[in-house]
C-alpha cells in the first residue's frame, strides 16, 4: 500500500510512543470529545437512525455482492457520459495512470480533493517522484502537507494538532509552498483558515489538472459524488481542465435512490451536521448544445482494486468494505482516544483501521498489519455507531484468529503455548480444580517475580482461601455451612 | 425450572464471594441452584486472543456440563456473551455437527445475572440492603454485547440504604479487555487511569460492576493509586442484607 508509513513499527510500541505524549492525549481527548458529543446529538433527533443504518448497510452489501456486474455497468456508463474508465490492480498501476494523464497534459502540479484512496495508494509521493507537485486543498490535509506530517484520522486528519501548533506550520512552511502567510497570522481559527484560503486560491486559479477521489459512484447512471465541507474541492472539480479521480471499486452503488440513506447517513455520522455543506455529483463530462461545456473537458476515473478483491473473498471480513469512511469508530474509540492514529501505521486508523488494514494486504506476512486486529478492548462502541453496521468487534475476532493460524506449526512462541496448556487444563474440570489449589502460590509468585505487564501500573487481588467449587463441595453448596 | 449456576473460571478461582453471593440471593428468592462440576470456562479467552482450536475442547466441555437446563445463570456480561455468541464461531470451526447442535441448544439459555432477575424471575426489589455510597460502572460486553441497559442501574435502585452516584463517561471501556490488558497493556492502563478517575470524582466508596475481570483490572489501578475505593461485584451488593453485609475487598 502506501509509502508513506513503511517502517512503523507494530502497534504496542507505537502506542507507547503517543501515551506518552500528553499534549496529543490533550488534543485528542478534546477533538474526539467534542465530534462525539455533535454526533450523539444530531443523530438523536433521527427517530428512525436504526432503520436508516440498515438502509444503508443493504445498498452497500447489494452493491458489494454483485460488484462484478455493477463494476462493468459503471463503466459503461461512465464511458456514455464522456469519461475515460482506467481499471488498476494495485498501488503502482494506479498512479502510473494518474502521472502518465498528468504528463500527457504537461503539469508540473496538480490539485487534489481530500481523498482518502490517493492517500493509501501514496499518489502524492509517486507523483513527486515524477517531477510533479500534488497540493493538497482540504485545509486539514494542507496541514499535514506542509508540516512534512501524516494524517491521523480520516475526516480530520491533522487532529493531532492543535491551532498554535498550526500557525507554526503556516509561518514557517506555506513561504516554500507558494503565497507565504501575512506577517500578523494568529491562531484565531478565522485567521488561519483566511491565510490557507489566500494561499490555496493562487493554486486553484492555476492548476490544470485536478485530482479526486469519491464517496460514491453510481453504476446506473455513471456519476461519481463527493462529500465535503469546505468547498475547495468543488474548486479542484470545476476549475480544472483535466479531472482524474481514483475511486476504489467498493465505492459503487447500483442505484441514483441508493445515495439517499448513505447521504443522511454520513454527515451526522462524521462531522455531527444534519448536513454537509457541499454535495458535487458529476457524470462524465457535461456536454453544452453549443460552445465548450462547463467544468472539465476530460474526465477519467481509475477504478482501484488494491487488496478490495481480497477482502471481498473474506466471508465475515467483506463487510468491511461497506465503510463510507465517516470516522464515527474513531471519535468513539477508547484506544484512539488515547494513542492517535500515527500508532496504527497506516491511513485508516481507528477500528476501521484495525480490520481494513490486515483485510487488504493480509496477515502473516508482518508484525505491524498482524498487531492491528488485538489493538481493541473489545468494548464494542465502534459497531454502535457504525452507519452502515460494520461488526468491527467480530471481524477483529475473527482476524485474530487468522493470524493466530498464520503462526500455527513450528515451534510455539509464549503465548500459543499458554493457549494451548489452558485448552488442557480447561478442557476438563478435575484438572482446573487441582490448579486452582496453586492460585495463592501463583499470585504470590507474580508480585514478587513484577512487574509485568500486568502489574507494572496495577495491583493484584488477593488470592481466597479455597475456590468457589471446594467451597460447594465442603458446604454442599452452602446449606450445611454458609459462613 | 432447573437453574445452573455458571460461576466463570475468574469466579471459581479468584471471587468464590461473588458465587457465594449468587447462590444465597438466587436461595432467598425461592430459587435453586444446581453447580454442574464439570463446569470450567467459557472459552472467551482463546477465541478473544484467536485460539480458536483451543477453544473447542471447552466449549465442548462447557456445553455437555449445562445441557439440559432450562436456565443458566451467570454473574457475568462478558461470559454469558461468549456463550451467546462467541461459541457458534468455535463449533462451527470444530466442523463437528453435534457441537454446533448443542450450541445452538445451550448458548440461548444463558443469562447474565440482571437479565435472569429481571427478565426470568421478574423481580426488581431483591430486598437487599446496602448502606453505602456508590457508583456503577457498565461493563461493555453487558451493555453491548447483551444489551442489558438499565436493568443492574433498576436493581440498585431498589437497595435499601444505597447511595447511588453517576460515574461520569460511564460506558467508556475501561481498558481491561481479556488479553489486551497484556498485550497492550500501556494503553490498557491509560484507559484503566482514566476511568479511575472518573471513579474517584464521584467521592464514592464502592464501584459496582457485573463483570470481576474489569473489576480485576479497575481494582488493581485504584489499588495501585491508594485511592480506598473499593471494587464490589453487583451479586454481592444484591445478596448483602441488614444481618449479612459485605464490604467489598481493596484490590
Amino acid at each position: 500500500m502506501s509509502g508513506t508509513f513503511v517502517g512503523m513499527p507494530a502497534f504496542p510500541t507505537a502506542a507507547r510512543e503517543a501515551l506518552a505524549d500528553s499534549q496529543l492525549r490533550h488534543n485528542l481527548a478534546h477533538a474526539t470529545g467534542t465530534i462525539r458529543a455533535k454526533r450523539a446529538r444530531v443523530v438523536a433527533e433521527v427517530p428512525d437512525w436504526e432503520e436508516l443504518r440498515l438502509a444503508g448497510a443493504a445498498v452497500k452489501e447489494r452493491a458489494l455482492l454483485d460488484l462484478d456486474t455493477q463494476l462493468v455497468r459503471l463503466e459503461e456508463t461512465l464511458t456514455a457520459n464522456g469519461a475515460t474508465v482506467h481499471w488498476a490492480r494495485d498501488a503502482a498501476e494506479a498512479n502510473a495512470i494518474v502521472a502518465s494523464i498528468a504528463k500527457t497534459h504537461a503539469a508540473e502540479e496538480v490539485v487534489k480533493v481530500k481523498s482518502m484512496v490517493t492517500q493509501e495508494i501514496g499518489l502524492n509521493e509517486a507523483l513527486a517522484a515524477e517531477g510533479i507537485a500534488a497540493w493538497e486543498t482540504d485545509l486539514a490535509e494542507l496541514i499535514v502537507q506542509l508540516g512534512d506530517d501524516l494524517p491521523s484520522h480520516i475526516l480530520v486528519p491533522a487532529i493531532h494538532r492543535n491551532r498554535a501548533e498550526i500557525r507554526e506550520i503556516f509561518r514557517s512552511r506555506m513561504a516554500a509552498a507558494g503565497r507565504p502567510a501575512p506577517s500578523d497570522l494568529t491562531d484565531e481559527p478565522a485567521v488561519l483558515a483566511a491565510a490557507a484560503r489566500e494561499h490555496l486560491r493562487e493554486k486553484f486559479l492555476r492548476a490544470k489538472v485536478g485530482i479526486s477521489g469519491a464517496n460514491f459512484a453510481v453504476a446506473e447512471t455513471g456519476t461519481l459524488v463527493v462529500v465535503e465541507s469546505e468547498g475547495n474541492g468543488r474548486m479542484c472539480l470545476t476549475l480544472p481542465e483535466v479531472l482524474v479521480s481514483v475511486v476504489g471499486i467498493e465505492k459503487v452503488v447500483s442505484r441514483w435512490e441508493d445515495l439517499d440513506p448513505l447521504l443522511r447517513l454520513l454527515p451526522r455520522s462524521s462531522t455531527g451536521e444534519r448536513m454537509n455543506p457541499y454535495t458535487s455529483t458529476w457524470s462524465g463530462i457535461h456536454a453544452q448544445e453549443e460552445g465548450p461545456s462547463d467544468g472539465p473537458q476530460e474526465v477519467h476515473v481509475v477504478l482501484l482494486d488494491n487488496g478490495r478483491t481480497r477482502a471481498l473473498a473474506d466471508e465475515v471480513g467483506r463487510q468491511a468494505l461497506r465503510c463510507i469512511r465517516c470516522s464515527a469508530c474513531l471519535n468513539v474509540c477508547p484506544v484512539y482516544e488515547r494513542t492517535g492514529g500515527h500508532a496504527y501505521g497506516s491511513v485508516y486508523p481507528g477500528p476501521i483501521g484495525a480490520i481494513l488494514n490486515p483485510l487488504l494486504k493480509g496477515v502473516g506476512h508482518d508484525d505491524q498489519t498482524d498487531s492491528l486486529p488485538y489493538a481493541s478492548s473489545l468494548c464494542g462502541a465502534c459497531f454502535e455507531v457504525c452507519p452502515v453496521r460494520i461488526d468491527i468487534p467480530s471481524v477483529l475476532v475473527d482476524l485474530r484468529a487468522q493470524v493466530v493460524d498464520a503462526h500455527r506449526g513450528g515451534v510455539p512462541k509464549p503465548e500459543a503455548a499458554a493457549m494451548k496448556g489452558a485448552a488442557y487444563v480447561l478442557g476438563r474440570s478435575p484438572r482446573l480444580s487441582a490448579l486452582e489449589r496453586l492460585t495463592g502460590l501463583g499470585m504470590r509468585f507474580a508480585r514478587r517475580f513484577g512487574p509485568t505487564a500486568w502489574t507494572g501500573a496495577r495491583d493484584l487481588p488477593d488470592a481466597p482461601g479455597e475456590s468457589f467449587r471446594a467451597w460447594w463441595q465442603r458446604t454442599d453448596g452452602g446449606r450445611k455451612d454458609d459462613a | 425450572m432447573r437453574v445452573a449456576l455458571m460461576v466463570t473460571c475468574i469466579n471459581d478461582a479468584l471471587y468464590p464471594s461473588t458465587g457465594q453471593a449468587v447462590v444465597r440471593l438466587l436461595r432467598r428468592l425461592g430459587v435453586e441452584v444446581d453447580f454442574p462440576q464439570a463446569q470450567t470456562c467459557c472459552g472467551q479467552p482463546m477465541v478473544n486472543t484467536g485460539y480458536l482450536d483451543e477453544a473447542v475442547p471447552v466449549v465442548r466441555t462447557f456445553v455437555d456440563a449445562f445441557a439440559g437446563y432450562d436456565a443458566v445463570v451467570t454473574p457475568s456480561g462478558s461470559c454469558a456473551g461468549s456463550a451467546r455468541h462467541q461459541h457458534s464461531i468455535v463449533a462451527r470451526r470444530s466442523g463437528d455437527p453435534a457441537l454446533q447442535e448443542a450450541v445452538a441448544e445451550v448458548g440461548p439459555k444463558v443469562y447474565e445475572l440482571s437479565e435472569f432477575l429481571i427478565d426470568v424471575l421478574k423481580v426488581t426489589d431483591v430486598g437487599a440492603y446496602y448502606p453505602h455510597r456508590v457508583t456503577y460502572h457498565p461493563t461493555c460486553h453487558s451493555l453491548r454485547m447483551l444489551g442489558v441497559g438499565d436493568r443492574p442501574r433498576r436493581l440498585l435502585e431498589a437497595v435499601r440504604g444505597i447511595r447511588l452516584v453517576d460515574l461520569p463517561q460511564a460506558d467508556q471501556c475501561c481498558g481491561f479487555g481479556g488479553t489486551f490488558a497484556v498485550k497492550n497493556a500501556d494503553t490498557s492502563i491509560a484507559m484503566g487511569a482514566d476511568k479511575a478517575r472518573h471513579i474517584r470524582e464521584t467521592g464514592a466508596e464502592i464501584v459496582v460492576a457485573g463483570d470481576n475481570s474489569c473489576l480485576t483490572h479497575i481494582g488493581g489501578v485504584l489499588s495501585r493509586q491508594r485511592s480506598g475505593v473499593r471494587t464490589v461485584h453487583l451479586a454481592e451488593i444484591l445478596a448483602s442484607t441488614e444481618a449479612r453485609s459485605i464490604e467489598g475487598t481493596l484490590r
